[in-house]
């Protein structure tokens, strides 16, 4: 026993460190997922519902928000998926640097235990995922613990970011050339270029908050010559491109779901790779004022980047073409992964495209900070995100458990799932725009007709939470009792498929693979290798 | 013969209508844009076009679903390497449709943006100052207001807005409008009052324990009634100050 817990903690296998990844996040999850609960229960009437104290409601809610995108979708994304599967997908034995790999884990373990601490410091932060100043700086929530929880995940990003580029770049196996990688590996490559750059301006803002607090710098305080808006404008020029940082690695391992689940090549992969991901990381940067529509920037930098905003729509657009398109002449399965994967399509239309009225700051002037906003950021980022990361695990479970979760219980566990949610944010987005009720409320007084609503909203989070429960139960059972996964259980063509179920603990295959020149992650429909 | 005569009669109408509008005062001097009403038909417009788009997306979708089940263990997809010329065309030609409804889709919202951020002459202005957890109204004359703003109707109102402590955002979802107020900084936002009738209003930016509950309303009253009401409230202030 405590040599398979040394084995787990000092491990620089990059398996056991994804794998590591996936346990803390799904805990991050978890808890996230029961705030969501408790809040929801708590909307579930006008007036206090199972609390009396708003603080209670506003603690949860930050939790929630940073739980879930620090916690749980970043860290699932690109630590899980992108340290189980990229140097298996590239063929090499490991990442470029395994140690930093180890620290970059235990670091984001320690940001784990860090927002853990907000239930039990006297005064949990309640600043919200964003921690916009002056409130950030006046209340008497811990806004340290905040600080650090975000510089320790922020550092162990950069970590990673370093490793993979490098990892990617200089250690494909002989033969694997860029244009032949998989869509999830270029994704990922996009999305730490965009951690690389970005996740500093993030320390910073939130360093500069600390200061502001406890050291008694006046960066945010316009009696003294600051200004409250520079926090913003460093905030979402972060925060924005994070928001790519976790849709680029979903949707790459949502084509390659897709590509295997259809068998089928990639529609126009160059478009989807340079016009697509390329497209995202160069229009990354320059978008971040729609988060700051109405909050008196000058009009001119609101109307330039709402163009800029909208322009997003045409690297998107080639993506979901490329998307939709692998499924043409594709000769396509609907296990469990492959629903998840197709759902993704669905709830991207509606998030994604939700995101044009958003764009229009006009439009934008009734419905930003509304629960509109909510539903359309829940369906194209977390909703969509969650559900890839859930797709992508079935899609590995075979890989990294050697055993095959049940197929019915996948099913049923996804239905509930899909069910749920989109009977949590359709409606959120009808009282956003009908009402215009804001979001960040524990009560709804004013707003007496989004009641029924509410409890729409509130069934359907009751239904999530269930599905969940099935899909725990399923992965725990399959990796006691289901049946043994071959090496290559979907018939897929790409790489991390061809070594063992699980795969050799150090250095993945017996000899790095040779890769034949005609080879590509996606060549099905020719003679088999 | 008769078309040209009505031609001519319009071009006349149009001429005084803008020799008019150019006097000093003059009521025709321009239309107030109805902001709550742009918001609406191009809000409309926008949803018409992203379920086209969508509902085109989700066809296709699920037309291939169906289509390309598999229907043996063994298959294999049969699509085959694009040429290099359709590759091109494959990205140019929707690049092109993307950014063509992108450009249209900017250029109406800029248009209503600008109905938004212009102020039509004449407007009552009156400043706004929150505070945790309060709206607070002063009109031209120093009359004070708090979390309840009446407001003559038929005539413009414009809010010139900054903050005690920390972030907040007038919201008033009638209107289809908000603006942050901050420390430090002084925004505007201007709605218009066409009708007598109450209005919510509530704050849209997250500022702390009472956040949900920083709601007020705006009363728009009949023009005679309010004069009415902001003589008498200005009495009484002068009277007040009087008396201290």
């Amino acid at each position: 026993m405590m040599h398979v817990l040394k084995d787990w903690i000092f491990t620089t296998d990059h398996k056991k460190i994804g794998l590591l990844y996936l346990i803390g996040s799904i805990a991050a999850f978890v808890l996230a997922g029961i705030m969501a609960l408790l809040m929801r229960a708590e909307l579930s009437a006008i007036g206090p519902t199972i609390t009396t104290n708003p603080n209670d409601y506003n603690v949860w809610l930050y939790f929630h928000g940073a739980a879930m995108i620090l916690g749980f979708q970043i860290p699932a994304l690109t630590g899980f998926l992108a340290n189980y599967l990229i140097p298996l997908q590239i063929g090499a034995r490991d990442v470029a640097f395994p140690r930093v790999n180890a620290l970059s884990v235990w670091l984001f373990y320690m940001g784990i235990f860090l927002a853990l601490l907000t239930f039990v410091v006297p005064n949990p932060p309640d600043v919200m995922w964003t921690g916009y100043p002056p409130y950030s700086v006046v209340t008497p929530g811990n806004t340290a613990l905040y600080t650090f929880t975000v510089l320790l995940l922020g550092f162990a990003s950069i970590l990673g970011g370093v490793n993979f580029l490098t990892t990617i770049t200089f250690m494909r196996a002989p033969g694997i050339g860029w244009n032949q990688l998989n869509i999830f590996t270029w994704c990922t490559f996009g999305a730490f270029i965009l951690q690389l750059i970005f996740v500093p301006v993030l320390g910073t803002a939130v360093t500069m908050i600390m200061l502001d607090k406890y050291v008694g710098t006046h960066f945010f305080d316009p009696a003294a010559g600051g200004d409250v808006l520079i926090y913003q404008n460093l905030f979402w020029f972060y925060s924005h491109p994070a928001v790519y940082v976790i849709f680029l690695p979903f949707i790459g391992i949502v084509f390659d779901i897709v590509a295997t689940f259809a068998r089928n090549r990639i529609f126009n992969y160059k478009a989807a790779v340079y016009g697509g991901i390329g497209g995202i990381v160069i229009l990354a940067g320059e978008v971040w004022i729609h988060h700051l529509y109405v909050t008196g920037m000058p009009d001119w930098l609101r109307v330039g980047q709402m163009i800029t905003t909208l322009m997003i729509s045409v690297p998107v657009g080639l993506m979901f073409i490329s998307l939709v398109g692998t499924l043409f002449k594709g000769s396509i399965s609907f296990k469990t992964p492959m629903l998840y994967g197709l759902s993704v399509i669905f709830l991207m239309l509606v998030g994604g495209l939700t995101g044009i009225p958003l764009a229009l700051v006009s439009l934008d002037l009734h419905v930003s900070d509304t629960y509109f906003i909510i539903g359309h950021f829940h369906y194209v980022m977390a909703v969509a995100g969650t559900f890839s990361i859930f797709g992508g695990v079935y899609y590995l479970y075979p890989k990294f458990t050697g055993r095959m979760y049940n197929e019915t219980l996948g099913k049923i566990g996804f239905w509930l799932s899909f069910i749920g949610v989109n009977s949590i944010f359709f409606p959120m987005m009808v009282v956003g725009v009908t009402t215009g009720m804001p979001r960040r409320y524990w009560d709804y007084q004013q707003f007496p007709e989004a009641e029924s609503f509410h409890v729409i909203m509130t069934a359907g989070a009751a239904i999530i939470a269930i599905g969940f429960i099935i899909i725990l139960i399923n992965w725990i059972h399959g990796m006691l009792k289901g049946e043994k996964a071959g090496s290559n259980p979907w018939g897929s063509r790409s790489l991390e498929w061809t070594t063992t179920s699980p795969p050799l603990a150090h250095g993945n295959w017996e000899a790095v693979p040779t890769i034949k020149e005609a080879w590509g992650p996606y060549e099905y429909g020719t003679n088999k290798t | 013969m008769h078309k040209l005569g009505m031609t001519g009669i319009n071009l006349t109408s149009s001429l005084v209508g803008f020799m008019i509008s150019l006097m000093p005062g003059s009521s025709f001097a321009r239309e107030i844009a109805d902001t709550a009403k742009g918001f609406n038909d191009l809000w409309y417009e926008v949803m018409i076009d992203i379920t086209i788009i969508g509902a085109i997306f989700a066809f296709i979708t699920i037309y291939f679903m169906i289509k390309y089940r598999r229907r043996n263990d063994d298959d294999e997809g049969s699509q085959k390497p694009m040429t290099t010329m359709s590759a091109i065309g494959w990205a140019i030609i929707p690049v092109f449709i993307f950014l063509a409804d992108d450009l249209y889709m900017a250029a109406k919202g800029w248009t209503l943006y600008n109905e938004y951020r212009n102020v039509p002459e004449n407007s009552l202005e009156i400043k706004l100052e929150s505070a945790m957890w309060s709206w607070d109204y002063t009109y031209p004359n120093g009359v004070k207001a708090y979390n309840e703003l009446r407001v003559p109707a038929g005539t413009p109102i414009v809010l010139r807005m900054t903050s005690r402590d920390t972030l907040h955002s007038h919201f008033i979802p009638d209107f289809r409008i908000k603006e942050d107020s901050m420390p430090g900084r002084i925004t505007y936002l201007w709605f218009y009052p066409q009708e007598p009738g109450e209005h919510v209003v509530t704050c849209a930016e997250y500022c702390g324990l009472l956040h949900s509950r920083m709601a007020g309303k705006i009363i728009a009253m009949p023009e005679e009634e309010f004069t009415a009401w902001y003589k008498a409230e200005a009495e009484n202030l002068e009277q007040n100050l009087a008396s201290n």
